[in-house]
């Protein structure tokens, strides 16, 4: 009797719980004016939209609903919300999307009043980029807004969940540009993304976070992707590599490179996949780059290695100081005014590499015999601590020789007073 | 050595010296297995005065002040001779005077020398370990590095917990509302001037009172020493106890210059206050303990906020541990186990959390 008391009690609990949640229920339908949702909501994708995944998008926070892109009056329930004379348009075509979110977003008037720092120009750069072209020429599996910016929770760029923010932007081409099958046709390579995730420009942006650090949209642009091309890929690598381009655009490549079509910095550095350059760019191994065009023992073979042999002394120099330095710091001794004198040198260092894109040995030389003062400074700073540690160790073995004797003179003597008040 | 009994003769005739030391000379010393812990008092003595006299030669380049600080004690540490010499015995004696001083006030308390009718020399005892710690706590911040301001920071802030008082005693050690130069100045004047004359005032009474009541025999040794006469044994304190004392001290005094040479003490980067806290930042070991507790102590503990419970413990603590002596005889005797339990609980305690504070990240 107890268990059907007690499940008579549920019973009654479990209804009147229902009734609450349907009355609830009535009342946020009654006031839902997006009517879309609670169909799409529930359907399978792809046509599943959530309230939860719409919410996140930018455009629904700022008060656009699914008609302001699909038409429909989301007033009314079921299939009445999608009647055409409304002015519903359903599944936007691929050809159409750009235009469409164009409407608002060429629209500098109209983007004033919802984020006026936004530029509203990406139709008419769209238009002039590589996917824009063809999708012109009719090729709907190009790139359009959708593709790299999401459907339905597009947030701003700035959102570290936005496929577009800096952090994710390779991943977001790589998801065609890294697609064998889907870009056979296209003629272009696909290990973009592989190369660029062991470069240095990667490290960069992801191991160490710099999102000034360059991604695919730095080089290519992002609503006017395109290849840079041959005449402007130095132009694209100045705009951080300035010092570099300026050497680059005195020197005696400039000109030869142009004569021979070659890009210019990709050259010796490569494009997507750049790595950390390293002074056996400059030799003769399986790194270098310069016997690559030159012949063994012309005036180019023998400024290339006086300009390795310079950087190398520098290196050295500094790597010595150092070790001499850090012997001299573990030893308790204070050098930190040369260890700071130490980034002066590899500061040098560092212009000197810069200075190498002129491709004057002259001017090369200057950085190196700058860093090199510096060094021989620091190096004799680290032999002076050194020293004085010796003195030190050499004062105190001394001191605690006196002690010694001082102490078993002490004892000595208390013995022998202890000695003569026993006897007496 | 006739100058030297000319002197003497000099001073007796106009002082009495020979009345005056006339009690020195009857002086002893208790001899027996533990006799060896009496050394410890002296010991710190001696530390406390190579720290006058290091802190006299540093006052010469030490210059107080957010701007000057720093640079003033790297150039002690690579430019005045024999500068590196002195800071490095200055820094590494306090830290061996703490200690010792901590090894003093549990073997006095262990051996119960703290009993009737010492309890003052012990109350002027604990004075002085506090007196210590505070010139480890303002010596620390003086040379003005990253690490020192920033356990500073988190050491006045942990005194601004303290109930009721402890916004206006932050602000009091800080000289406003943030660690800047006006607090390194404050430390300072603390350091050199108020401390310093505190601490000579407390010697004073605590050898005066050391030299009236004697030096304790523990209690055992007394009962077995009072049933067998014949087994006491003492010494002379001059000549005999001092030339061991001064053995002890030139020990001492080897260490410390080994300590200086061989390990200099460091000097870390100067602090910029603008600078985010670096990972790891900590007290001198000697406060490791109670920093350490109050890290691990919940933030809420019931309706008490965790961090104004430890100091109320600790400052309960060391409150009840200054009058120690008066609970010794409580409860028919059983007070002096208790006490005992209490010593060994804190010596275990601390060595336990100070091991724990530099091993947990």
């Amino acid at each position: 009797m107890g268990i059907w008391r007690n499940s008579g009690l549920a019973a009654s609990r479990a209804l009147i719980l229902m009734f609450v949640v349907c009355a609830c229920g009535i009342r946020t339908h009654a006031q839902t004016t997006n009517t879309c949702l609670d169909c799409h909501g529930v359907l399978d994708p792809p046509l599943q939209v959530t309230s939860e995944k719409f919410a996140q998008d930018i455009h629904a926070q700022k008060g656009l609903t699914c008609a302001s892109c699909h038409g429909g009056d989301p007033t009314k329930s079921g299939m009445d919300a999608m009647s055409r004379a409304a002015g519903f348009r359903g599944k936007i075509q691929r050809s159409q999307i750009p235009a469409l979110c164009g409407s608002c977003h060429s629209d500098a008037a109209y983007m004033r009043q919802h984020n006026p720092s936004l530029r509203t120009d990406q139709l008419s750069q769209y238009k002039t980029s590589m996917h824009g072209k063809l999708l012109a020429k009719g090729d709907a599996k190009v790139a359009v807004c959708i593709d790299c910016h999401s459907v339905h929770d597009i947030r701003p760029a700035s959102d570290l969940r936005s496929t577009v923010n800096p952090l994710n932007v390779a991943e977001t081409c790589s998801r065609c540009h890294s697609n064998a099958e889907y870009m056979k046709g296209y003629h272009i390579p696909t290990d973009q993304f592989a190369k660029y995730s062991v470069s240095v420009h990667h490290e960069a942006m992801v191991v160490r976070g710099d999102l000034s650090a360059p991604t695919c949209t730095t080089c290519h642009g992002n609503h006017g992707a395109a290849p840079p091309g041959v005449d402007a890929a130095q132009n694209v690598c100045s705009t951080c590599h300035v010092f570099q381009s300026q050497m680059y655009e005195k020197s005696s490549h400039k000109a030869a490179f142009q004569a021979a079509g070659l890009p210019g910095c990709v050259v010796c550095h490569g494009n997507h996949g750049i790595v950390h350059p390293t002074d056996a760019k400059l030799g003769t191994g399986p790194e270098g780059v310069c016997m690559q065009c030159h012949t063994p023992g012309d005036v180019c073979d023998q400024a290339r290695a006086q300009m390795l042999a310079d950087l190398t002394r520098l290196d050295d120099a500094i790597n010595g100081a150092n070790k001499i330095l850090a012997v001299a710091e573990s030893s308790g001794m204070e050098v930190s005014d040369a260890l700071l004198e130490q980034d002066q040198a590899r500061d040098s260092l560092t212009k000197a590499r810069v200075t190498i894109h002129s491709f004057q040995t002259q001017l090369v030389e200057q950085d190196i015999q700058a860093g090199l003062q510096i060094a021989a400074k620091d190096q004799q700073a680290g032999k002076a601590a050194l020293a004085e540690r010796d003195y030190r160790r050499k004062g105190l073995g001394l001191a605690l020789i006196f002690i010694l004797m001082s102490v078993v003179g002490l004892y000595l003597y208390i013995r022998q007073i202890e000695r003569n008040g026993a006897r007496s | 050595m006739n100058a030297l009994k000319a002197t003497r003769d000099w001073l007796d005739e106009r002082f009495h010296w020979a009345e005056l030391v006339a009690p020195l000379k009857k002086k002893t010393v208790p001899v027996h297995k533990l006799s060896y812990w009496y050394f410890l008092g002296g010991i710190t003595l001696f530390l406390f005065i190579i720290q006058v006299c290091t802190g006299i030669l540093l006052l010469l380049y030490y210059r107080p002040g957010a701007n000057e600080a720093f640079e003033s004690v790297q150039y002690i540490m690579t430019r005045v001779r024999f500068g590196w010499l002195v800071r490095s015995i200055h820094s590494w004696a306090a830290n061996l005077m703490i200690f010792t001083a901590f090894a003093h006030m549990f073997s006095v308390m262990f051996l119960k020398s703290y009993r009737k009718p010492r309890e003052l020399t012990w109350i002027s005892g604990m004075v002085l370990l506090f007196l210590a710690m505070g010139f480890g706590f303002s010596g620390y911040l003086l040379p003005w590095n990253t690490l020192a301001f920033f356990a500073t920071k988190v050491g006045t802030e942990i005194a601004g917990q303290v109930p009721i008082v402890g916004h206006s005693l932050m602000v009091f050690l800080r000289g406003g509302e943030d660690v800047t130069g006006a607090t390194l100045t404050r430390f300072f004047g603390f350091h050199v001037a108020v401390l310093p004359g505190l601490a000579t005032v407390f010697i004073l009474i605590h050898l005066a009172l050391v030299q009236y009541f004697g030096i304790s025999v523990p209690p055992k040794v007394e009962e077995r020493w009072k049933a067998s006469p014949n087994e006491a044994r003492e010494m002379k304190f001059f000549p005999n106890f001092a030339l061991r004392e001064i053995m002890a001290w030139y020990i001492g005094l080897g260490v410390l210059g080994a300590l200086a040479a061989i390990l200099p003490w460091g000097l870390g980067t100067k602090a910029d206050p603008f600078a985010p806290a670096p990972a790891g930042i900590r007290p001198e070991w000697y406060f490791m303990f109670m920093f350490q507790t109050l890290k691990e102590i919940p933030a809420k503990v019931w309706f008490v906020d965790g961090e104004v419970l430890g100091i109320l413990v600790f400052g309960s603590a060391a409150v009840l541990w200054t009058f120690l002596p008066f609970f010794d005889q409580l409860g028919r005797g059983r007070g002096r186990k208790y006490v005992m339990g209490a010593g060994v609980f804190a010596v275990c305690y601390i060595i336990a959390m100070t091991i724990y504070g530099y091993l947990a990240k």
